[in-house]
């Protein structure tokens, strides 16, 4: 048997690079969009390691919601990424300054 | 505490050792006629060995996008398969439901045009 | 299981919404083009007019739980939809002419503005933390897609980028926290998490490292200083009529979703979170009203202003009690009402190639369009908190809370910075009626719209305090909280 800590570090240094993905990301929007899912593949992680050793379904059948709801989010994440470089011809973050003040 | 990855190891020697026999079976007992075709790495439909900031047609992205959306949406169906006898009508109209509204989500991307490439 | 166990009902509203939303899709795809734009727009305020006439025949004066406990309906929930409903519905008429005008009044629009609509009407009746995050996200992915949706403006793409890595980080952090508490309460739904953790000692590291998280990410999601950067760049940036959307009913659906998760399930845990929260919320209101008072944009001065409003709004919620959480959900509906006030003057103003998003844009309202300036006047009144209007009866309600709290050391500074946030407020009322029109003065292409002038008339007549509604949505909020606390 595994132990829980283990799944939960696993998922907690996850969601760190994660957090530090977005933070310290000063070059490419799709890397962004990793990071984002890292995230959530922590909370996945997570959910299912709690699920397993509480024995209680629920947890997995929300992983099951967070996956569909993490495409969704790529899917849209990905379009804006296009409507950007369209208008932009770049997807470099630290372009993104049109607003400010 | 590492007897614990003792199945994981187990595990990854016998993927090792089937990945090992398959290659081997190939090369022993195939035949070898190779041509540059044949030879030259794939990758997805492009040169092998180009620029790699060469320009890439957005549309592949509009394929990936409604791809990664359809093909998760499926995934509701194996775990809904497998209990079906248990949950009964219950679950299947629930399902049918489910489906109705990605069925609307794909007769909207086709009437739209979004699956057409030129 | 019988579909009887369901309770479906206690959900009927969002089944319209979805339902007409999906049917709208498909009207875009299957009319010809001239008929769609009225047909569509037409069936989109009446779908939402019809769910806000579902949520009143419907209502519960109890306590229901529906779908087997993932939702539930009581008070709270009934009032919060029906605010919802009204105020999209209201929304979406005032930008028509804006949207259209920028030729973005297609399907998609209405379509994403309805499954946003169902998003937080879910929000509202979440019992358990998947239908909570399901209504986070098929909001908030509504939300993007909707700024996007103005493809052509450099400015709008780079807001829906912004607030889309912002907000996905926002969800991706509530969501971990999610799982924590699922870890330590073994249960995902909000009722078994308060029951479980007041079993906990306030100084448990586990829990203590998911509260903050839970706050974190629900501070990110209302815009409160120091998770606020996304906030002016998203408001200035999107198409108004699209900030008209956000800056109202999403605002009732946050106050929902943090008195169910943070004030209700994590109430055991007041005193931990009451300090943080002490903390955000005066950062928020000094922070928003001293960088408001520099903005030469109107929109961006009305995001920071909402920041130090979200700050005023959680005044109300750190009391932890009931009157301060009645205090909270009447300051959330008055500032919604009063923002899509606000907004739909901008909208109502701007032409076609003319934003009216600069406040030198404003200079001389009074001359050109005398009655518009009067409302925009009582508009700012409102926000600032001036007397005869529902934003002094708002910002009354949570000192008071506050104070009855003992905590008069938080109010005092707070008060302070009502009279900082009142100078930019007069100085828009300043600009409209003393000072002389600028040279350009816009003339609108089209007639304006007599159905918006209308109903900005009447919500304009709605901010006077004297009318009786006030009275009575104060009452309604109040006897909303006291069941959800018994």
């Amino acid at each position: 048997m595994i132990p829980l800590s283990h799944y939960l570090v696993l998922g907690a240094i996850l969601f760190s690079i994660g957090v530090v993905g977005i933070f310290l990301n000063r070059k490419n929007l799709v890397v962004l969009l990793m990071a984002i899912e890292l995230l959530l593949l922590a909370a996945n992680m997570n959910f299912i390691a709690f699920s397993h050793y509480l024995g209680d379904l629920a947890g997995q059948v929300f992983v099951f919601f967070i996956l569909t709801v993490a495409a969704a989010e790529s899917a849209i994440g990905l379009a804006i990424l296009i409507v950007v470089f369209r208008s932009r011809r770049t997807i470099n973050v630290q372009d993104l300054d049109r607003l400010q003040g | 505490m590492l007897g614990n990855y003792l199945p994981i190891l187990l595990f990854l020697i016998t993927a090792i050792v089937i990945g090992g026999i398959a290659m081997a079976a190939g090369r022993l007992l195939g035949p070898n006629k190779p041509d540059a075709a044949k030879l030259s790495p794939y990758e997805c439909g492009f040169e092998a060995f180009e620029n790699t900031r060469m320009k890439f047609d957005v549309r592949y992205y509009l394929v990936a996008i409604l791809f990664i959306i359809f093909d998760l949406e499926i995934a509701f169906l194996f775990p809904w398969a497998i209990v079906l006898d248990d949950i009964g009508m219950f679950g299947f109209v629930a399902m049918v439901i489910f489906l109705l509204v990605l069925v609307i989500g794909f007769v909207y991307e086709w009437m739209k045009g979004a699956l057409e490439w030129e | 299981m019988r579909l009887s166990d369901l309770q479906i009902w206690t959900i009927t509203p969002e089944i319209i919404v979805a339902i007409m939303a999906c049917a709208i899709l498909m009207i875009d795809v299957a009319m010809p083009e001239r008929a769609r734009k009225t047909i569509g727009f037409g069936l989109t305020v009446s779908t939402l007019l019809l769910a806000a006439i579902a949520v009143v025949v419907g209502q519960d004066a109890g306590y229901t739980i529906g779908l087997y406990g993932l939702v539930v309906q009581d008070r709270v929930s009934d009032i919060a939809k029906l605010g919802i409903c009204l105020i999209t519905a209201v929304a979406l008429v005032y930008g028509r002419s804006y949207t259209e005008e920028r030729n973005l009044l297609r399907g998609e629009f209405l379509a994403l503005a309805l499954f946003g609509t169902v998003g937080m009407m879910v929000m509202v009746s979440a019992n358990h933390l998947i239908t909570l995050y399901i209504g986070l996200e098929l909001f908030s992915l509504c939300l993007y897609a909707l700024i996007a949706l103005h493809r052509d403006s450099a400015e709008a793409t780079e807001a829906a980028m912004k607030y889309f890595v912002l907000g996905a980080l926002a969800s991706g952090i509530l969501l971990y926290a999610m799982s924590l508490l699922y870890g330590l309460t073994g249960t995902l739904e909000l009722a078994g998490i308060r029951q479980s953790v007041s079993g906990f000692s306030a100084d448990d590291l586990p829990l203590a490292v998911a509260l903050i998280l839970v706050i974190v990410g629900l501070l990110f999601k209302l815009g409160a200083v120091p998770f606020h950067m996304w906030v002016p760049d998203v408001y200035a940036g999107s198409p108004t009529s699209v900030t008209a959307y956000l800056a109202s009913a999403p605002k009732i659906a946050a106050f929902v979703i943090i008195l169910r998760l943070l004030a209700i399930s994590l109430e055991p845990l007041l005193e931990v979170w009451q300090d943080m929260l002490i903390a955000v919320a005066l950062l928020s209101i000094g922070f928003g009203n001293l960088v408001a008072i520099a903005q030469r944009n109107m929109k961006r001065m009305l995001a920071y202003s909402t920041i130090s409003h979200m700050g005023f709004f959680l005044l109300g919620i750190l009391s932890g009690d009931s009157v301060g959480y009645s205090a909270a959900m009447l300051y959330a509906v008055i500032h919604a009402v009063v923002s899509l006030g606000v907004f739909g003057c901008i909208l109502h103003f701007s032409g076609e190639g003319f934003e009216a998003d600069q406040l030198d844009d404003y200079r001389g309202l009074s001359k050109t369009d005398p009655w518009l300036a009067f409302l925009m006047l009582l508009f700012m009144l409102s926000l600032a908190g001036v007397p005869p209007t529902v934003g002094f009866y708002a910002k009354l309600s949570v000192f008071q809370a506050v104070i009855g709290a003992g905590l008069l050391w938080v109010a005092v500074p707070a008060a302070l910075f009502v009279v900082v946030g009142a100078f930019y407020y007069l100085r828009v009322v300043k600009l409209m009626y003393f000072d002389e029109p600028v040279a350009k003065t816009p003339v609108r292409s089209s007639a304006a719209p007599l159905e918006s002038r209308a109903l900005l008339t009447v919500n304009g007549l709605l901010i006077i305090g004297i009318m009786p509604w006030i009275g009575v949505i104060a009452e309604a909020c109040r006897n909303a909280i006291l069941l959800v606390g018994s």
